[in-house]
């Protein structure tokens, strides 16, 4: 603090606490609309207070069926959630941190070349790709399955980078000691390398999670079939009945539940979470 | 690093399952969106012609590409200038309050975990012209809002739902940047008697620049690229094509309307854009910008 201003000081909470009211205002709408009945929607105005249909609403979403449409509880498609979330968090983690030991420790023909293989893929966003990653998906019958939810995404440029930066820094005695000592590559991987970067896996985790669990337009196209809807996108296919008939509190409960699991990651793990915002755009 | 290990085989088998994906989901694709767009296909994708370059030159001939390049232009900018000057100012604030900065801090990021679908179908509810109280609320103060008939307002709601999720990243590396700056500076001006604002546009802002630009890159690219969940689940381009991004029409014209060459020829236009934008990205980030 260079000088004491008390006016500025109260601008400067009465703004912030504004900053916050306005980044929940529709969290806090959301919620209130999650606890009144189907028709509390077709009059007018979403009511400002909770109503007494929490329990129904939510219950009904988590464990019997979602509505609008689909048949498949939340639960179910909360785990398709997990299940690929975390298939695209570990592989991308477990092939990219092979590829950049292979780049960094190692010297071999068509090193360069290699490298520039997986740089090209920062040029391709899923987005742009679309059509033609889903015909070579389909072609090799992967559609409705985990595999093809997981696979395509899992070639990451930016983790083979992150790894790369991180495994320059471990100084060359190290690797010297070790081959003397009699150490393989193989052992100094597991050994020495891998405790040395359980900062960075552990941050680069929480940013891919996230990354993974909010996947939407990737799962929207390669599954058709109930049983393999992951839950941000079957927002979608809620939305999709009648506009009349749309049952805004179960969509609500079904949205807040989406964004749940990678909120309260990015709360309860805060520090790794910036830490690997910021090592992601290195 | 200068010690490296002899082996010469186990390289390209650490190696092989990056690139064996790569290869698969990656190359392949890109390779046959780069074909398909010399190619004009039929309805039912029984034959095929090569057309040469006439997908592309379709494209730049349809008035439709030039109006989804405005929307996009429009729709990105508004999204990386909102976001940035809101972020910026919530981290100036946050900078100088020593009580509750984790606290603030906390409940400002959040959003960055809700997935874009997430974030665009809460803010359409809340602006459903018959039901959402904001756009209720703009109705007593004069503004008649619906979204469904007026395309920029459908515009302004997906700007604001993109720009809503990007906040929370903004504050972080403005917050960060604002720490970097060094106290003595700040300190030298206020005994010269500069004052708060001043002292802001003259010290501070110039050495935020870096940070700045690097964001502006950011943002654009989010704003591009990201943003695909906010149009799909609430205006899926309309009214119209009023909200319809380049990367939206890619897969509107390719799996809705099934004009496969005309979408791949868009795919190449786009990939030359992110590779222009990656290498900026690049070359201006690792020199930053200075004074």
């Amino acid at each position: 603090m260079i000088e004491n201003r008390p006016w500025l000081t109260a601008i400067s909470h009465l703004s912030l606490l504004l900053g916050i009211a306005m980044v929940a205002l529709p969290v806090w709408v959301a919620l209130v609309a999650s606890t009144h009945p189907t028709e509390a929607f077709g009059s007018g105005e979403i009511p400002l207070w909770f109503g007494d249909q929490a329990i129904q609403n939510w219950g009904a979403v988590l464990f019997a069926k979602a509505g609008n449409g689909i048949d498949a509880p939340v639960w179910s498609m909360m785990l398709n959630s997990l299940v690929m979330a975390l298939g695209i968090t570990i592989g991308k983690i477990a092939i990219s941190i092979l590829s950049a030991y292979a780049i960094v420790f190692f010297r071999f023909p068509f090193r360069g070349a290699a490298f520039w293989v997986i740089f090209i893929t920062l040029m391709l966003p899923v987005e742009v790709r679309i059509v033609p990653t889903y015909e070579v998906v389909a072609n090799l019958d992967m559609l409705n399955s985990y595999s093809g939810l997981v696979l395509p995404l899992i070639a990451s440029a930016t983790a083979t980078f992150l790894f790369r930066q991180c495994f320059m820094t471990v100084p060359g005695e190290l690797v010297e000691a070790a081959r003397i000592d009699g150490a393989g590559p193989i052992r100094f991987f597991f050994d020495i390398l891998m405790p040395l970067s359980r900062t960075n896996i552990a941050a680069l985790f929480v940013i891919m999670f996230i990354y993974g669990w909010n996947q939407y337009l990737w799962p929207l196209i390669v599954t058709t079939d109930d049983a393999y809807y992951t839950l941000v996108m079957s927002i979608k296919r809620m939305l999709s009945v009648e506009q009349g008939d749309v049952e805004w509190n179960q969509v609500m409960v079904t949205t807040l539940l989406a964004m749940l699991p990678p909120v309260l990651v990015v709360v309860g793990m805060q520090k790794l979470f910036v830490k690997g915002l910021v090592d992601a755009e290195k | 690093m200068s010690v490296h290990f002899p082996q010469k085989k186990l390289p390209y088998l650490l190696l092989l399952p990056q690139l064996v994906i790569t290869f698969i989901f990656f190359l392949w694709p890109a390779e046959q969106a780069i074909e398909q767009a010399f190619y004009q296909e039929d309805a039912f994708g029984l034959s095929r012609e090569f057309v040469g370059l006439d997908n592309f030159i379709d494209i730049f001939q349809d008035p439709q590409y030039y109006t989804s390049i405005g929307v996009t232009l429009i729709f990105s900018f508004s999204v990386a200038f909102l976001g940035m000057a809101l972020a910026l100012w919530l981290a100036v604030m946050a900078d100088r309050v020593i009580r509750g900065k984790l606290a603030y801090q906390t409940l400002l990021i959040w959003p960055y975990a809700v997935a874009p679908a997430l974030a665009g179908v809460l803010w359409w509810i809340l602006f459903d012209p018959s039901m959402g109280p904001v756009a209720l609320w703009l109705e007593t103060v004069g503004v008649e809002w619906n979204h469904f008939l007026n395309g920029d307002q459908a515009m302004i709601l997906v700007v604001i739902s993109a720009t809503w999720k990007q906040i929370s990243y903004n504050f972080l590396f403005f917050l960060a940047g604002l720490q970097a700056v060094p106290r003595s500076l700040i300190e030298a001006a206020a005994i010269d008697g500069a004052s708060p604002a001043k002292r802001f546009w003259d010290i501070v802002f110039p050495l935020l620049s870096p940070t700045t630009f690097f964001l502006l890159v950011v943002n654009l690219v989010y704003a591009f690229f990201d943003t695909f969940g906010v149009i799909d689940a609430t205006t899926q381009g309309g009214p119209g094509v009023s909200t319809a991004t380049m990367v939206y029409k890619v897969f509107n014209d390719g799996f809705i309307g099934l004009d496969l060459g005309s979408s791949a020829a868009q795919s190449v236009v786009l990939m030359g854009l992110v590779g222009i934008m990656t290498v900026v990205q690049f070359r201006y980030i690792e020199r930053k910008v200075e004074y």
